[in-house]
This record gives C-alpha cells, structure tokens and sequence, in this order.
C-alpha cells in the first residue's frame, strides 16, 4: 500500500483553554491538516476509543470504535501540559501504554520551560515540546513526525512489537533492533529540535542551563 | 484610496499598542492567521479572551475577598488568566499577573490585592482599545466586502 497523495492528515488537539483551542485548531487548518479539538485529557481518550478496563490494569486498555461505530484515525496528538484532571503527561503516559494507540505522535505543549517537565515528556515518548504560544513554525514541524510513523508502520515486522513492549528508556545503549535505533536518535533529534528551539527570535526569556542526558 | 487609509490607520493603532507595551508579537502573529477565509478571526480571538478575562477576575475578587483566602485556587486561575494574556499576545496584562502569583506564592493578601488592582487596571485599558481596535477591523471588512459586491456587479452597500 502506497502513501496516500494529499490526503488530509488528521490532528487531534487537547487543551482546557478555549482561546488556545481556538489558535491551534486555526494554526492546524492553515496547515491543511484535519482538525478536532477537546478540552481535556479524557475527552481526548473517549474520542480515541480509550476504554479502560474496571481493574485499572494498564496493559488492559482496548480500542473500541467510538460511538459512531467508526474507527478514528487520528495521526497526530498534540496536548497542553497542565490541564485540571489528567495532565498532558498523564495523557501521554495512557496512550504509550495502549498497544493500538502508542504509535501515535504525541506533541506536548506548555506555557512554562520547565526542563525536568520538557525530559520527563520526551523520555516518556513524546515527539516534541513546544512552548506556548505555538507558532507556524512549531506547526511546521508536524509533518515529518507524522510521516515517519507512517513509514514505520509499513516497516514494522509483527517479532519486534514484543520488543518494543519491554523498550527502557530509550537511552540505552545494548544491542538495538532498528526500531530501538530509529527511537533513539529520534530522540536525539528531539532534544536538539528543543535546543534549536531556544533561537533568538523568540522574545521570551528562555532556560539555558538545560542539561541533556547524552546517550 | 480609503482602504489604505483604513488599513494604516489600522496599523498605526496596533504599532502604539506595541509601542507602550500594550501588546507582543504573538499579537502580530494572530493577525497573521486572518485572512479571506477567516476574516473575523482577531475579533473573535479579541471576544474570547475578554470574555475569559472579565469571568477570570471576578473570581480572583472572590478568592480574595474571602477571609481565609484560597491562594492554590487563586494560583490556578491567575494561570489560566497568564495562559490567555500570553496566547492573545496582551503582554502587560501578562507581567501583572506573573506579579499576582507571586504574591500568591508568598500568601500576601495585600501584595495581592494591589497586583489585582493592577490586572484590572491593564484589562481596563487594554479592552478599550481593543474596542477601538475591532471597530476599525470592522470598518475594513465591510469596505472590503462591499468592494468585492461592487466588483461582482452587484449594487453597493454603503457604509
């Protein structure tokens, strides 16, 4: 199966404030991306087909179609950090830990650089950190998260998804499968993606005492 | 031509606004994201967040106005109200409220009283420009649309 030409790619947005639903969704579409917002975490879970199992046993979190009875493709989910309830990480966590849902980007945002929350974030797998306000560039930096996971998808033989269930913290340094490799130097790219972020351009003043694991 | 005039006088207002610290960049990158397709899009950014403003600081009064005040509450809505001032780009309303949490941080109900006094005060003017500021985009579109009809072969709509 080919790459799909032009066809809409899908973001789903999480964020308890409506102006910044407001913007991003306005920032999305003027991407030519897809766009449905929710206000909180386990909106975002509900729309994905989340269900959690009553014993609250992570590895039991199944998809279901949602109520329409369509499966929602969503490529992309990016979400604010502090939301009342669960908190963007929280939400990041849940979705890692679904085996249907953890091959979805997740992009965090926040209003505060706080780098222990920024690594915390990464390690956990998410793609990228953006600061509030989102601009065009972050959202220019979408796509290509988008499209990796894609070809990944392609690529991926059914042996290596055990192996991606017991993946540590990709800072290892053992014997990788590709898998393990590509999510490796991905997050290298991301923590660079960060630091590159901290460009003059942006008026706000900026933490530039990051300390980066190196792997 | 009157829409250049309209559109400078615009610009003009807008560029004071930066001038006196009024408004930030973000500001500029709001009005970036209007255009045909979204023409009203700083106005409704504008509604939102006056609306979110005005409810934000009627509950900052009654956290402050309670004898045993609240101040992880009020932490959580001066947040909000610093999340909405940095989004729209309202850069003075912004800085006051990162004094506000510190007052907070420090549990000093007069610190915070006075740093509520000064939200108000730069919602105040803030507001009354933006006012000022959605009339003359207003003014824009309509002459816009109404060139757009004239061009369209259609009679003119005056304004």
């Amino acid at each position: 199966m080919g790459m799909a030409a032009e066809s809409q790619f899908h973001v789903l947005a999480v964020d308890d404030s409506l102006i910044d639903r407001k913007l991003i969704e306005r920032l999305l579409k003027n991407s030519s991306f897809q766009v449905t917002t929710v206000d909180s975490g386990s909106k975002a879970l509900e729309f994905l087909g989340l269900l959690e199992d009553d014993q609250s046993n992570r590895n039991q979190l199944s998809v279901s179609p949602n109520n329409n009875n369509q499966v929602v493709e969503v490529n992309l989910i990016i979400t604010d950090y502090c939301m009342p309830g669960m908190t963007g990480y929280d939400l990041l966590k849940k979705i890692k830990e679904s085996s249907s849902l953890r091959d979805i980007p997740v992009v965090i945002m926040s209003s505060e650089n706080v780098p222990s929350r920024i690594n915390r974030c990464l390690d956990e797998g998410a793609e990228e950190f953006f600061l509030k306000p989102v601009r065009v560039s972050d959202v220019n930096k979408l796509k290509p998260h988008i499209m990796k996971t894609k070809s990944k998808d392609h690529q991926k033989p059914e042996n290596e998804e055990k192996q991606e269930e017991e993946e540590a913290a990709p800072k290892t340094k053992e014997v990788q499968s590709p898998q393990q490799q590509q999510q490796q130097s991905s997050n290298n790219n991301k923590r660079k993606t960060m630091e590159e972020g901290l460009s003059p351009d942006r008026t706000r003043p900026r933490y530039n005492g990051l300390t980066v694991v190196s792997n | 031509m009157a829409l250049a005039a309209l559109k400078a006088q615009l610009n003009g207002f807008v560029k004071s606004m930066h001038d006196e610290g009024m408004l930030d960049s973000q500001f500029t990158q709001i009005q970036a994201l209007q255009d045909e397709s979204n023409p009203n899009f700083v106005a409704e950014v504008i509604s939102l967040f006056c609306d979110d403003a005005k409810r934000i600081i009627t509950e900052l009064h009654k956290y402050l106005d309670q004898p045993d005040v609240d101040y992880h509450k009020l932490d959580a809505y001066v947040h909000q109200l610093k999340g909405s001032s940095s989004s729209i780009g309202a850069q003075r309303m912004k800085l006051a409220c990162v004094d506000l949490r510190q007052a907070s941080d420090e549990k000093n109900k007069e610190r915070c009283l006075q740093a509520l006094n000064k939200i108000m005060y730069e919602y105040c003017l803030l507001q009354n420009k933006f006012q000022t500021l959605v009339q003359m985009e207003k003014r824009i579109f309509a002459y816009e649309s109404n060139q757009q009809l004239k061009e369209s072969g259609y009679a003119g709509v005056s304004t």
